[in-house]
């Protein structure tokens, strides 16, 4: 048996580093990979407390996160193709122009 | 120490690093195999909480469709690597020190109040099997089925927006 409390923890740590990712890295596309972390760290703790409580709704909110998910890596992706064709860079601290 | 717990702490060790890995590599190509390895950790772990089906679509679409669409996008932009030098100077130890407490703070919340029992149990062999997966597909296509069919929209909308966003611009001189 393990306990709930040690799921919950290591989700809040994966959580954390994806938060920290976002702030102190500049590289627009490891930003994104972050953001992707967190999701995760998210569904972890979402299917910890579906099998915990004995109910299946938790796992099918994670199976809509992840479909979520897809699209916004899709959009996200196109975007920062666009910005890269754009400025010839995917530094964020380049991005400080209002009109590209 | 029972040996789910030490499977647990062996798996967990492997997520932390994996994901620090993926925050500390220079290279964008490493952080993205560091942050695939962290997916299949995290597919495991849903496999021993009993949720074989969530498992199975966290590796084809998360470790297989979404991390393939990042590695393709960096090196179709050859942006591995950017040069060094900060803007922000005193923004990296901050980003730190919020890291931190933000992690000790959801940790005590997270274990003090939201708290609903306490112990997981070990998947038996009866719960990998067609019959969870059954369970599943009923609750889903009875219960939430308007989110589901939400989704295939939202799907195609994505779709269209990005074909719109990558699109060339047609110029018509007249």
């Amino acid at each position: 048996m393990v306990s709930l409390n040690y799921y919950i923890i290591l989700s809040a740590i994966l959580f954390t580093i994806g938060a920290l990712g976002v702030l102190i890295r500049r590289n627009a596309l490891i930003i994104f990979m972050s953001v992707e972390l967190m999701l995760n760290a998210a569904n972890l703790a979402f299917v910890a407390f579906s099998s915990a409580i004995q109910s299946l709704s938790g796992q099918l909110f994670v199976f809509f996160v992840i479909a979520v998910a897809a699209a916004e890596v899709a959009v996200g992706l196109g975007l920062i193709v666009e910005i890269f064709k754009a400025k010839r860079s995917i530094d964020v601290d380049q991005m400080s122009s209002l009109k590209g | 120490m029972t040996l789910d717990l030490i499977f647990f702490l062996i798996l967990a060790l492997i997520a932390v690093a994996t994901a620090l890995g993926m925050l500390l590599s220079r290279n964008a190509i490493y952080s993205a195999l560091f942050l695939v390895l962290n997916f299949v950790t995290v597919a495991v772990f849903y496999l021993l909480l009993g949720a074989p089906f969530i498992a199975m679509a966290q590796i084809t679409v998360y470790a297989g469709a979404i991390m393939v669409l990042f590695l393709f996008v960096i090196m179709l932009l050859g942006a591995e690597n950017l040069p060094e030098g900060e803007v922000l100077r005193w923004q990296r130890p901050l980003a730190g020190l919020l890291a931190v407490a933000l992690a000790v703070e959801a940790t005590f919340i997270f274990v003090t109040r939201a708290r609903p029992a306490g112990e997981v149990a070990p998947p038996d062999a009866a719960m990998n099997t067609m019959t969870s997966i059954r369970d599943l597909a009923n609750v889903l296509f009875n219960q939430y089925l308007l989110p589901f069919e939400v989704t295939s929209v939202l799907l195609l909308v994505a779709m269209i927006g990005v074909i719109v966003l990558i699109r060339k611009e047609r110029r018509v001189f007249e």
